[in-house]
C-alpha cells in the first residue's frame, strides 16, 4: 500500500453518532427498562481476607419484593478469568462468580435480585454472614511469604510461570547480551527505584449490564463492554449455557479506557435471568466502580543503566518490575510484560539488556486493563533514567533521544522475545516520525528558550521536561477483526463490524476507511457494530487495535466490494475491467465515453440480469504491531514553599501514521494526556490498614475538571505506515504514558529534585526537597 | 405521592415516592437523556435546568420542585432539529462517548444565557462541575465558543 491523495481519509468528518449523543436520543445500558425487570445488588466483604463460615439468607429472602438471594452455594463454581482477552486468555483462572473465601474489602459475598434496586439494597442488610478472618497482606514486596490468596485449584491455561502458593500471578524474564559485563564496560552506572500507584479509569458511565430472554427463548445481554465476543464466550463457559443461545449487544458506551474489558457483571445478569426467566439489570454505583470493578495496576520498577561517557552509548540496562495484581489476576501477566515489551525497544541499540517482571497477589482491589497497559508504569522510570544519563553526559536530553531512538528500517530483539503470554513477533519499523515529534514538540514548548533557565517568580520556579514513547497497534498474530458489507439500491452500503466503539469514534473511522476505498462518501455507509448475532467477530476495543486491525478488515472488505461493483459495471458497459475507474459513487470508462452510477449498478444486480447481492466479507489479523510514537513536553511551575506543581503547558507530538480523522486523533491524545496529568499529580487510592478504600467517590478521588487543565497542544507528525489501512497506526493509548516522566523531568529542570513516586503531591514534593536539598 | 412537573414545556403528572430525587423521577419516566454518573453531585452528568438555572438533579428532592420548569437536553433540540449548542458540540469534536454531553450542553446553555460572549475563564467556571474523562476538555472549550457564535447568529 502506498501513500496517495485521499478524499475521505485524513478529513475531520463529524463523528457519525455525535448528534444522536448530543441530543440525548441514544440509550446507554443503564437507560434500558423492561416490564418485570429485576434489579441486582451485591453484598461485599468487609474483610481483606476471610472464609465464609456461615451465611444466612432467610430473612433477606422473606422481604417482599426479593426474588433471589444467591451465595457461593447457589451459583456455578467454574473457575475463570474476568479478563476479556482472546482465547486462551493469558490470565489465570482464579475467579468464581461467588466464592467461600473473600480476598479483599469489596469482594463479592452474595447477590440479591429484587423488584426494585431499593428492595435489593434493603435485603443486603438482612443477610447474616459469619466470617473467619484470615491473615492478609497489602504489600506486594511481602507477597511471597504471605498467606496464599488465590484458590487452591487456580490454574493458568498457558504454559507460563504461575505459582499460586507463592502468590505469584505471573513472571517473565528476558535477557540478551551480558548485562554484568555491560555494567563493567560502562563509565558510569545509575540506579533508581520508581513507584506508581492505584488509579481508576473513571469512565463517567458506571459499569452496567442487562439480560433478558427474547421471543425465541434466547438469552440476550446488553452491557457496557469493550469486548462483546469475549463476553459471549466467557458467559457461555462460566454458566454452561450453549453459545448459540446467547446474544451479546454493545449499545453506546460511556467511555472504557480498559475498565470495560472485564467480564464481571454479564455472567451475573445472565444467571439471574436464566434462573428467574425475567429480565434483569445491574448498574454499579460510583463507589462500586472504585472498589469492586478494576484499577490501574500499581507497579514498582528498578532501573539500572550503564553508559559510556564519550559516545553516550548505553552499555547495559536492567529493569525489574514488581506489579501488584490485587486479589485476582486479570491481565497480571500481560500488563507487567508490557512494562518491558512496549518500553525497552525504544532504545534499540542496547546490546546487553535484562528484564525481569513479577506480578503478585495482594488483598487489595483488582487490577486490570487500563489505557497504557504497563507502558505507563514502565515509561516513568525509563524516561527519567534517560534524562539522568543525558545530564551526566552533559548533553541535551532531546539530542540524546534523537540519537538513540529506534528508527525506520530498524528492529529490536525484544519484539520477537516478548509477546502476550507467548513469544512475540519480530518486526521492522516501517514508519517512524519520532525525531520530527521531538523537534516540533520542542519548538511548541519553547524548549531551547526555557530549558535550564529556572525562571523564578517569588517561590515559584519554572522548568520544562520531556518524554518519548512508543506503543503498539493491536496484538500481532493474535488479534483478529472482521467486516461484512452489502450494497443497497440507492448506492448506500451497510457496514457490519464486530469492532467496538466505546466513545473513541471507531465507527466513524471505519466508515471513512470503507468510503475511501469504495469511492463514495461517509454518509453512504450505514455502520452497525458489536452485536454477536449480526456482526462478524472482532476481539474488541483494546490494545490500540481497532483502527489497525478492524480497519484492516474493513479495507479488505471494501476492496472486495469495489471489485464486485466493477464486475457488474463491466457487464453493463461491456468493457474490460481495467478500462474503468470509480469516482464519487459513479463508475466511468477511462476514455470518458461512458458512465454508470452506483445506483444503476445495484438496480441491475438486484433486478435485471445475473441477479445477486453485491456483498463482501473479510477478516484481518495483524502480522505486526507497528508502534505509534510520541514526544511529550511539560512546562511546569513548582511552588517550593508549598510543594505544589502546576502544569503551565503540555505538548504532545504524535506519529500515528496517517491520521484517518485528525480531530478524532487530537481528541484521543488530549483525553489521554489529561488523564495522564491527573495520574501524575493527584489521582490515588487511599487505603486504611485493612485495605479498605477510603476515597471511593469523585469528592475524594480527584479527576481533572475543566479548571485543572493547562494549555494543551497536540501536533500530528504524519507518517505513512505501509502495513496499516490507508497508512494508519494506532493512537488511543500512547498519550497517557508521558505526563508522569515529562512532569518529573520538568521538576528536575526547575529545582533539581528527582521525583520517583507518583502522584507528585505537595507533601511528596516537599519531602523530596527536604531530603535531596534544593539545587537552584 | 403525586405531583405535577413541567418537563420540556409539558405538564406531567407523576406518581413518585416522597424521598425520590429529581434525577430518579426523570429517568424513571423516560427522560433517560439525564445521565447518572455519581449520585453525589460531583460529575454533572445529571444537570438539568430548573427554572432556567442549572442544577445537579441527583441533589434535588423531586418533591421540592413540583410545578417548576425543568428542561433537559431533549427539551433544547432533537436529532431532527438540533439546538445550535448541540451542533457546536458535534462540529467541534467535543462528543466522544457522549455520556457527559447532555450535562455539558445544559451547563453551556445556562452560561450563554447569562453571558453570550464567554472568555476562557468564564467557561472554566461554568463547566467546572461537569466532568469528562474522554476529551481532556480542549474540544469542549472550543465547542462552547463555537456555540456562542452560533447562538448569537440564530438569536436563540
Ligand atoms: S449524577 Fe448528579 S452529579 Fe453525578
Ligand atoms: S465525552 Fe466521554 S465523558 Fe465526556
Amino acid at each position: 500500500m502506498e501513500n496517495r491523495e485521499f478524499n475521505v481519509v485524513g478529513k475531520s468528518i463529524k463523528k457519525i453518532d455525535a448528534l444522536a449523543l448530543a441530543t440525548g436520543e441514544v440509550k446507554f445500558t443503564a437507560d434500558i427498562e423492561m416490564p418485570g425487570m429485576l434489579h441486582i445488588a451485591f453484598l461485599y466483604s468487609p474483610h481483606p481476607h476471610a472464609e465464609i463460615v456461615d451465611i444466612d439468607t432467610e430473612e433477606a429472602k422473606n422481604i417482599p419484593g426479593v426474588v433471589l438471594v444467591l451465595t457461593y452455594r447457589d451459583v456455578p463454581d467454574t473457575l475463570h478469568t474476568t479478563a476479556g482477552q482472546g482465547y486462551p486468555e493469558p490470565s489465570p483462572y482464579d475467579t468464581r462468580i461467588l466464592d467461600k473465601r473473600v480476598r479483599f474489602v469489596g469482594d463479592r459475598v452474595a447477590i440479591v435480585a429484587a423488584e426494585t434496586k431499593e428492595i435489593a439494597e434493603e435485603a443486603l442488610k438482612k443477610i447474616k454472614v459469619k466470617y473467619r478472618e484470615l491473615p492478609y497482606n497489602l504489600d506486594p514486596e511481602k507477597a511471597e511469604e504471605s498467606e496464599q490468596i488465590p484458590p487452591e485449584d487456580a490454574y493458568h491455561l498457558l504454559p507460563t510461570v504461575y505459582e499460586p502458593s507463592k502468590n505469584l500471578a505471573a513472571s517473565v524474564e528476558l535477557s540478551f547480551g551480558d548485562v554484568e559485563k555491560g555494567f563493567s564496560d560502562a563509565d558510569f552506572v545509575l540506579e533508581e527505584r520508581f513507584e506508581v500507584q492505584y488509579a481508576n479509569h473513571c469512565a463517567i458511565e458506571p459499569h452496567a449490564a442487562v439480560a433478558f430472554y427474547d421471543e425465541r427463548g434466547r438469552l440476550n445481554i446488553i452491557s457496557t463492554t469493550q469486548v462483546p465476543f469475549h463476553v459471549r464466550r466467557i458467559v457461555s463457559r462460566v454458566l454452561g449455557i450453549p453459545l448459540k443461545n446467547l446474544r451479546v449487544i454493545k449499545p453506546r458506551i460511556g467511555g472504557g479506557f480498559g475498565g470495560k474489558q472485564e467480564v464481571f457483571l454479564e455472567q451475573v445478569v445472565a444467571l439471574v435471568t436464566y434462573m428467574t426467566k425475567r429480565p434483569s439489570k445491574v448498574v454499579f454505583s460510583r463507589k462500586e466502580v472504585f472498589v469492586s470493578s478494576r484499577t490501574r495496576h500499581p507497579m514498582i520498577t528498578w532501573y539500572k543503566v550503564g553508559a559510556k561517557r564519550d559516545t553516550g552509548e548505553i552499555t547495559s540496562l536492567y529493569l525489574k518490575a514488581l506489579m501488584n495484581a490485587g486479589a485476582y489476576g486479570p491481565h497480571a501477566l500481560t500488563v507487567m510484560a508490557n512494562a518491558g515489551s512496549k518500553v525497552l525497544p525504544l532504545f534499540n541499540k542496547i546490546k546487553n539488556l535484562k528484564f525481569e517482571g513479577f506480578s503478585v497477589y495482594t488483598n487489595l482491589p483488582v487490577g486490570g486493563a487500563y489505557r497504557g497497559y504497563g507502558a505507563t508504569q514502565g515509561y516513568f522510570g525509563y524516561n527519567v533514567m534517560l534524562d539522568m544519563i543525558a545530564e551526566k553526559l552533559g548533553i541535551d536530553t532531546l539530542e540524546f533521544f534523537k540519537k538513540w531512538h529506534i528508527k525506520k528500517g530498524e528492529t529490536s530483539p525484544i519484539f520477537e522475545e516478548l509477546g502476550e503470554g507467548k513469544e512475540g513477533v519480530s518486526q521492522i519499523i516501517r514508519s517512524c516520525g519520532l525525531s520530527e515529534c521531538i523537534e516540533k514538540g520542542a519548538k511548541a514548548i519553547g524548549w531551547y528558550e526555557k530549558r535550564r533557565k529556572r525562571i523564578k517568580n517569588g517561590d515559584k520556579v519554572r522548568g520544562v521536561g520531556a518524554a518519548i514513547l512508543m506503543q503498539g497497534s493491536g496484538i500481532p498474530k493474535i488479534d483478529m477483526g472482521a467486516a461484512y458489507m452489502k450494497m443497497n439500491e440507492d448506492g448506500s452500503f451497510n457496514l457490519h463490524i464486530g469492532a467496538t466503539d466505546i466513545g473513541t469514534g471507531s465507527d466513524t473511522i471505519l466508515a471513512q476507511i470503507a468510503a475511501e476505498e469504495i469511492g463514495t462518501s461517509v454518509d453512504k455507509i450505514i455502520v452497525y457494530s458489536s452485536d454477536t448475532d449480526f456482526t462478524p467477530f472482532d476481539v474488541g476495543a483494546y490494545a490500540s487495535s481497532t483502527t489497525y486491525i478492524s480497519g484492516g478488515a474493513v479495507l479488505k472488505c471494501a476492496k472486495k466490494i469495489r471489485k464486485e461493483i466493477l464486475k457488474v459495471a463491466q457487464e453493463m458497459l461491456n468493457v474490460p475491467e481495467d478500462a474503468l475507474y470509480i469516482e464519487n459513487g459513479t463508475v466511468y470508462t477511462r476514455d470518458g465515453q461512458q458512465k454508470v452510477s452506483f445506483q444503476d449498478i445495484v438496480i441491475y444486480s438486484l433486478y435485471t440480469k445475473n441477479q445477486h447481492q453485491i456483498q463482501a466479507v473479510a477478516s484481518h489479523i495483524g502480522l505486526e504491531s507497528p508502534p505509534p510514537f510520541m514526544a511529550q513536553f511539560a512546562e511546569i511551575e513548582v511552588d517550593i514553599r508549598i510543594g505544589r506543581i502546576e502544569v503551565i503547558k503540555f505538548v504532545s507530538a504524535v506519529d500515528c501514521g496517517k491520521p484517518i480523522n485528525p480531530v478524532l486523533v487530537e481528541g484521543q491524545v488530549e483525553g489521554a494526556t489529561v488523564n495522564g496529568i491527573g495520574y501524575a499529580l493527584w489521582e490515588d487510592y487511599v487505603f486504611d490498614e485493612k485495605g479498605r478504600v477510603k476515597n471511593a467517590s469523585f469528592w475524594d478521588y480527584k479527576i481533572p475538571s475543566i479548571r485543572d487543565i493547562p494549555e494543551i497542544e497536540v501536533i500530528i507528525c504524519e507518517t505513512y505506515e505501509p502495513t496499516g489501512p490507508h497508512g494508519a497506526k494506532s493512537v488511543a493509548e500512547i498519550g497517557i504514558n508521558g505526563p508522569i516522566p515529562a512532569i518529573a523531568n520538568a521538576v528536575y529542570d526547575a529545582i533539581g529534585i528527582r521525583l520517583t513516586k507518583t502522584p507528585f503531591t505537595p507533601e511528596r514534593v516537599l519531602k523530596a526537597i527536604k531530603s535531596q536539598g534544593i539545587k537552584l | 405521592m403525586r405531583g405535577v412537573f413541567i418537563i420540556n414545556g409539558q405538564r406531567k403528572e407523576i406518581e413518585f415516592a416522597p424521598h425520590k430525587r429529581l434525577l430518579d423521577v426523570l429517568r424513571e419516566n423516560g427522560y433517560t437523556e439525564v445521565k447518572e454518573g455519581c449520585r453525589e453531585g460531583e460529575c454533572g452528568a445529571c444537570v438539568v435546568l430548573l427554572d432556567g438555572k442549572p442544577v445537579n438533579s441527583c441533589q434535588v428532592l423531586a418533591a421540592s420542585v413540583m410545578e417548576k420548569e425543568i428542561i433537559t437536553v431533549r427539551g433544547l433540540g432533537t436529532i431532527h432539529k438540533p439546538h445550535p449548542i448541540e451542533e457546536a458540540f458535534v462540529e467541534a469534536g467535543a462528543v466522544q462517548c457522549g455520556f457527559c454531553t447532555p450535562g455539558m450542553i445544559i451547563s453551556t446553555y445556562a452560561l450563554l444565557k447569562e453571558n453570550p460572549d464567554p472568555e476562557d475563564d468564564d467557561i472554566k467556571r461554568a463547566l467546572d462541575g461537569n466532568l469528562c474523562r474522554c476529551t481532556g476538555y480542549v474540544k469542549i472549550t472550543k465547542a462552547v465558543k463555537l456555540a456562542s457564535k452560533k447562538v448569537k447568529k440564530d438569536g436563540k
